[in-house]
C-alpha cells in the first residue's frame, strides 16, 4: 500500500465535510443532530485542515491523480505554498464560522436545515478543491460547484423576491466571471496542447496571447473577488445570504478569486509586463476608493459590510499590481515585500470580516433588523457581540496594534521604494498612490465607527430593542476564534511573514524570512531597523500598562466617587432617541464631499405640506452607465433572435434541413 | 538595552506629562496678551486639572463601560505617542517600537475612541461632534502621512529617530521640499488639534462645536484626563513639527549632561511654537464646517507637491 501524503490528508479532510453534508442531508429536520453534532465537527475538520496545510506549506510541493472525473480526464491535484497558504485560510476561517453556525440555526427559517448542511459544507468542499486543483477542467467543476453551492444558499430565504433577485444577480455575474476564466484557461492550454497546469507551467506561450490569458484572467477572476465594474453582485448577495453564509463567501470565497490571479499570473505564466501591474493596480485603487465611499452612506448594516469587503479585495489587488511591478522590473526582494502585505491582507480581511459578519448575524437574530436606523444601544443588551465586534471594527478600521494595521503598514512601506523603479515617470506616480491608500484607510475608519456607533452606541433607537438578547454559547466560541485571530495576527507579525516565506519565494523568488526575524519576536522589521520598524508587542503592551496605571493612579490619589445623572447635552431639556446621528446623518459628510460619486434622488417636501416627506435614494452610478445599457442591448439582441422562433414545426424541420445542407458543403470543402 | 535609552526615555515621558499642560497654558496666556485681554496664569491648566480630579463624575444614565474606559485609554495613547516622538535623544527605548506610519495609526486609535465615546451616551452633540471628528480625521490624516513620507524618502527611512538623526546631524542642506511639508503640517496641526479656523477650543456654541461637542458628557476625573490628553496631543505634535522641521539641538552624543541642554532647546522651541500658535489663531477666523475640505485639501496638495518637488529635484544627489 502506497504512503499516505500530506496532500492525502488533506483530500480526506475536505471530503470528510462533504461526508457531514450527507449526513445533514439525510436527516433534514433533525435541528440538534445537525447544529449539535455535524457543525462542530466542521468546524474541527476546519482546524485540520488548516493545521495540515500550515506543514503542506513548508512540505514542498505533492501531487496526486484523483480517480475521479470523465473517465479520459481524471482530477490533477497539487499541494503546494500557495494552495497551502489558501487552504489554512480557508481552514481557520472556516472553524470559527462552523461553530458560530452551529449555534445559529433556529427553527423555520428558509431552507430546511439538513439541506442547508449539505449545501454549506459543499461550498467548504469545492473551495478547497479549487484550491488543489492542478488542471483547468477540476479547477472549473470546483469553481461551478462553488458558485452553485453559494447561490443555494444565499438564496436560501428564497420566498423574499429580493432575494431572488440578489441570488439571480450574483449568478449571472459568477457565471459571466466563470467564462472568462475559462476562455484563459483555453488560451495557456490551446498553446500548450494539454488542459493540465502542468503542461501550462512549461510551455511559453508567445506574443499577445500571455496578455490576452491575462486579462481574461483578470475579468473572469476579478467578476468573482468583486473588482470595479464587475462588483454590482456583492453589495445585493451579502445581504440577501444568511450572516454565516456572507461571512464565509466574503470572508474566504473573494479569496478563491485572488488564489486564482495569483495562480494565473506568477505560476501559470512565465513573464509578468510591467503595464499588468500598473492596470491591476489603478483597478485595485479605484475599486477600494468606491467601495469605501459607498460603505461609508450605507444605511444597512450588511450592505455596509459588503462594500467594505470591495475597499479591501481593492487594495489586496494594489498590492497584488505592486507585485507584478515589481517582479517585472526584476527586484525580487521589494516584490516579495509587495506579496506579504497583499497575503497578509488577505488572511486578516477574511478573519476580520467574517467577524464582522458573523456580529451582524447576531444583531439580526436578536434584534430582526438589519437597518442601521433602528438599532442602537446594542452594548447594553448584548455586551459580548458588543465587544467582540470591536475588536473587528478596530482590525477593518486598520488601527493598530491589531491585524489590519500591520497588512497596511507592509503595503505603505512597500510604496515607500516605488521612488527608486528604473522606469521614467512611475518612480514619481506610483508615492502618489501611497496617498490615495492613506485617505482610503482614514475613511475606513468613519464607516467602521459609523457602523459601530451607530448599531452599538447611543440609545436604543426602537422599542423592541429592550428585548435584544445576546449571542448564545456556541455563537460565542465562533467569535471568540475570529476575534483572536485578529488579535494574534497583529501581535505577532513575524510568525505570519515566516509563514508568508514559501509562498513568497515560490512566486517571485525572493522571502521576507531572514529580514523579519533577525530582530526577535517583538519587533517587525521587514528591510531592516534604520529603514522602518514597528512593534506591535511595546505597542499593546505600554497601552496595557498605562491605562491601568492611569485608572489607578487617579483612584489612588483622588477617588472614585460617581453618580449616576440625566444626560447633560447642552443642557436641553427634551432629549429622546430620535434626535442621535441616523445612519444617513453620519454618512452626510461623505455625500456632500463625494457627491460626484452617487447617483442621488431627494424629493423635499414643499413648505406648503401637512404632511412632509424628505427622501433621498443613493444609488450605483455605474447601474445607469454600465449595466442597464448593456442589459437593454442583450434585450435588444435576443428580441431580434426570437424572431427564429416560429413555433410551427415545419419551420423548425426546415432549420434542421438547411443546418445539415450547410454542413455537408462545409465538410465536402 | 542599555540604560542611558531608559533614562532619555523616562525623561522625555515625564517631560511630557509635566510640561504639556504648560504648553497649553502658554500658549492661552500668549493669545489673552495678543487680543488685549488680561492672561490667566502659565499654571492654569493644573489648577483646572486639579479641580476636575477633585470632582466627583457625574455620569450619564445610559453611559456604557466604553464611555468610562475610553479617557483612560486615550490618555495612554496620547502618552505612548508623546514618549515616541524623539526630542530629547534619538536613542529611546520606544522609538524602534513604532514609526511615522505607527504613530499616525495611533492618533487614529485615539480619535476612534474619543469618537465612540461621543456616540455612547447617545444625545444629539455627542453624534455630532463624533461625525465632524472622523470626518476632519479622514481629511487631515493622508495629508499628515503624506508630510511622513516627504521626510522618509529624504531620509530613506520612516523610522523617526532615523529621520531626525539625517535631518539634524548628517548633511547641512536645504530642502525645498521639507519647506512645502512643512506648512501643510502646521495646517494638518491645527485641525488635528482641534484650533481655529477649523474648531474653538473656547466655545460651547452648538454649531460650531466639534472636540468639545464629543467630550460634552464628561465630568470630573474623566474629564481631567481627557483634557490633559489633548494637552499631551498638542505638544506631541509641536514636538513631531519640531524633530522634522527644527531638529537642530538633539544631541549625538549618549550622555546625560547633554540631555539637560537639549531640554533647555527644547523649551525654548516649545516657546517660540506656542506663540506662532496663538498669533496664528489671533489671526484667523473659525470656518464653516464644510470649508474644512478645502483647508484640508489645500494641506493634503502641499504634502503632495512637497513630495513630488522632492522627486523631481532632490532625489538625484
Amino acid at each position: 500500500m502506497r504512503q499516505l501524503l500530506l496532500l492525502d490528508w488533506v483530500l480526506i479532510t475536505a471530503l470528510g465535510w462533504l461526508a457531514i453534508g450527507l449526513v445533514g442531508v439525510s436527516f433534514p429536520r433533525r435541528l440538534t443532530l445537525i447544529s449539535r453534532v455535524l457543525f462542530p465537527l466542521g468546524a474541527i475538520f476546519g482546524l485540520v485542515l488548516a493545521l495540515l496545510a500550515l506543514s503542506g506549506m513548508v512540505a514542498g510541493t505533492q501531487v496526486r491523480i484523483l480517480p475521479l472525473g470523465l473517465p479520459d480526464l481524471p482530477f490533477h491535484v497539487r499541494l503546494d505554498a500557495l494552495s497551502g497558504f489558501f487552504l489554512f485560510l480557508l481552514g481557520a476561517t472556516a472553524a470559527g464560522i462552523s461553530i458560530y453556525t452551529a449555534g445559529y440555526f433556529r427553527k423555520g427559517e428558509g431552507t430546511a436545515p439538513g439541506l442547508q448542511c449539505l449545501l454549506y459544507h459543499i461550498f467548504l468542499t469545492s473551495m478547497a478543491f479549487v484550491m488543489l486543483a492542478d488542471d483547468g477542467y477540476a479547477f472549473m467543476v470546483a469553481w461551478e460547484t462553488m458558485a452553485l453551492s453559494s447561490f443555494f444558499l444565499v438564496t436560501s430565504e428564497h420566498r423574499h423576491a429580493e432575494i431572488r433577485r440578489a441570488g439571480y444577480l450574483y449568478l449571472l455575474v459568477a457565471h459571466i466571471g466563470a467564462v472568462g476564466i475559462l476562455l484563459s484557461f483555453g488560451v495557456m492550454a490551446g498553446s500548450a496542447g494539454d488542459y493540465t497546469f502542468d503542461a501550462m507551467r512549461d510551455f511559453s506561450i508567445l506574443g499577445f496571447w500571455p496578455t490576452i490569458a491575462f486579462l481574461l484572467a483578470l475579468f473572469g477572476f476579478g467578476a468573482k473577488a468583486g473588482l470595479l465594474p464587475l462588483h454590482i453582485w456583492l453589495p445585493e448577495a451579502h445581504p440577501a445570504a444568511p450572516s454565516p453564509v456572507s461571512a464565509m463567501m466574503s470572508g474566504v470565497m473573494l479569496k478563491t478569486a485572488i488564489y486564482g490571479m495569483l495562480r494565473v499570473s506568477f505560476d501559470l505564466l512565465h513573464a509578468q509586463l510591467w503595464w499588468w501591474g500598473i492596470l491591476l493596480l489603478l483597478i485595485g485603487l479605484a475599486t477600494a476608493l468606491f467601495g469605501v465611499i459607498f460603505s461609508a452612506i450605507q444605511t444597512d448594516m450588511k450592505r455596509l459590510l459588503a462594500y467594505s469587503s470591495i475597499e479591501n479585495i481593492g487594495l489586496i489587488f494594489v498590492g497584488f499590481g505592486l507585485t507584478l511591478v515589481f517582479k517585472s522590473f526584476l527586484l525580487p526582494h521589494l516584490a516579495a515585500l509587495a506579496l506579504t502585505a497583499t497575503l497578509y491582507h488577505c488572511l486578516n480581511h477574511a478573519f476580520f470580516k467574517s467577524l464582522l459578519f458573523l456580529c451582524t448575524g447576531s444583531v439580526l437574530h436578536a434584534t430582526g433588523e438589519r437597518n442601521l436606523g433602528k438599532l442602537g444601544g446594542l452594548i447594553h443588551r448584548m455586551p459580548w457581540v458588543t465587544w467582540l465586534a470591536l475588536v473587528g471594527v478596530l482590525a477593518s478600521a486598520g488601527l493598530p496594534p491589531l491585524n489590519g494595521f500591520v497588512s497596511e503598514w507592509l503595503l505603505l512601506q512597500s510604496f515607500l521604494f516605488t521612488s527608486g523603479l528604473p522606469q521614467g515617470y512611475l518612480n514619481m506616480l506610483l508615492p502618489v498612490v501611497a496617498a490615495a491608500i492613506a485617505l482610503i484607510a482614514a475613511l475606513a475608519g468613519f464607516a467602521m465607527v459609523k457602523f459601530f456607533g451607530v448599531v452599538f452606541l447611543g440609545q436604543p433607537r426602537e422599542e423592541k430593542l429592550s428585548q435584544a438578547h445576546d449571542a448564545g454559547r456556541l455563537e460565542r466560541i465562533g467569535l471568540l476564534w475570529l476575534a483572536a485571530g485578529c488579535i494574534l495576527l497583529g501581535l505577532f507579525p513575524n510568525v505570519v511573514i515566516a509563514l508568508l516565506d514559501p509562498v513568497t519565494r515560490l512566486l517571485v523568488g525572493s522571502g521576507l524570512r531572514d529580514a523579519a526575524s533577525s530582530h526577535g519576536w517583538w519587533l517587525l522589521a521587514p528591510i531592516s531597523e534604520d529603514r522602518a520598524s514597528y512593534s506591535p508587542a511595546i505597542f499593546f503592551g505600554s497601552i496595557a500598562l498605562f491605562t491601568p496605571l492611569a485608572y489607578w493612579a487617579v483612584r489612588r490619589y483622588y477617588h472614585g466617587r460617581l453618580k449616576r445623572v440625566p444626560a447633560w447635552d447642552c443642557g436641553f431639556p427634551l432629549q429622546t432617541s430620535r434626535m442621535q446621528d441616523t445612519a444617513e446623518g453620519f454618512g452626510q459628510p461623505i455625500r456632500r464631499i463625494f457627491s460626484p460619486f452617487f447617483k442621488r434622488t431627494r424629493e423635499h417636501p414643499s413648505p406648503f405640506d401637512t404632511q412632509p416627506r424628505y427622501r433621498s435614494v443613493v444609488e450605483d452610478p455605474l447601474w445607469y452607465w454600465l449595466y442597464l445599457p448593456i442589459a437593454r442591448i442583450v434585450d435588444y439582441g435576443t428580441r431580434l433572435i426570437a424572431f427564429l422562433q416560429q413555433g410551427r414545426i415545419a419551420i423548425y424541420l426546415l432549420y434542421s434541413f438547411v443546418t445539415l445542407l450547410a454542413l455537408l458543403v462545409v465538410t465536402r470543402g | 538595552m542599555n540604560f542611558y535609552a531608559l533614562f532619555a526615555q523616562l525623561l522625555e515621558l515625564a517631560i511630557a506629562l509635566i510640561l504639556a499642560p504648560i504648553l497649553t497654558g502658554w500658549v492661552n496666556q500668549c493669545r489673552a496678551w495678543l487680543q488685549n485681554r488680561s492672561a490667566p496664569p502659565l499654571l492654569q491648566t493644573y489648577y483646572t486639572l486639579s479641580k476636575l480630579f477633585h470632582k466627583d463624575v457625574l455620569l450619564a444614565h445610559n453611559a456604557s463601560t466604553l464611555f468610562r474606559a475610553a479617557p483612560y485609554i486615550i490618555f495612554s495613547c496620547m502618552a505612548l505617542a508623546s514618549s515616541i516622538v524623539p526630542t530629547l535623544s534619538t536613542d529611546l527605548i520606544f522609538s524602534p517600537a513604532a514609526d511615522a506610519i505607527a504613530l499616525v495609526g495611533l492618533f487614529a486609535l485615539a480619535r476612534v475612541f474619543i469618537a465612540l465615546a461621543g456616540m455612547d451616551v447617545g444625545t444629539a452633540f455627542g453624534s455630532l461632534g463624533a461625525r465632524r471628528e472622523m470626518f476632519i480625521g479622514f481629511l487631515a490624516e493622508p495629508a499628515l502621512l503624506m508630510v511622513f513620507f516627504t521626510a522618509s524618502l529624504i531620509s530613506q527611512s520612516t523610522s523617526l529617530s532615523t529621520i531626525v538623526e539625517t535631518l539634524a546631524h548628517n548633511e547641512i542642506a536645504i530642502y525645498p521640499s521639507l519647506a512645502f511639508a512643512g506648512v501643510a503640517f502646521s495646517m494638518v496641526s491645527l485641525a488635528e488639534n482641534a484650533r481655529v479656523p477649523i474648531d474653538n477650543p473656547t466655545t460651547h456654541l452648538e454649531l460650531t462645536m466639534v472636540h468639545e461637542a464629543m467630550i460634552l458628557e464628561y465630568s470630573g476625573r474623566h474629564l481631567a484626563l481627557i483634557e490633559w490628553a489633548a494637552c499631551l496631543k498638542l505638544f506631541a505634535y509641536s514636538c513631531i513639527g519640531i524633530a522634522l522641521f527644527f531638529p537642530f539641538g538633539i544631541p549625538e552624543a549618549s550622555d546625560p549632561a547633554s540631555l539637560l541642554i537639549a531640554a533647555a532647546i527644547l523649551v525654548f522651541k516649545l516657546a517660540i511654537g506656542g506663540f506662532v500658535l496663538a498669533l496664528i489663531e489671533t489671526l484667523s477666523a473659525k470656518m464653516r464646517i464644510f470649508r474644512a475640505p478645502e483647508f484640508l485639501g489645500t494641506a493634503f496638495l502641499l504634502a503632495v507637491l512637497a513630495m513630488l518637488v522632492h522627486l523631481l529635484l532632490e532625489a538625484g544627489r
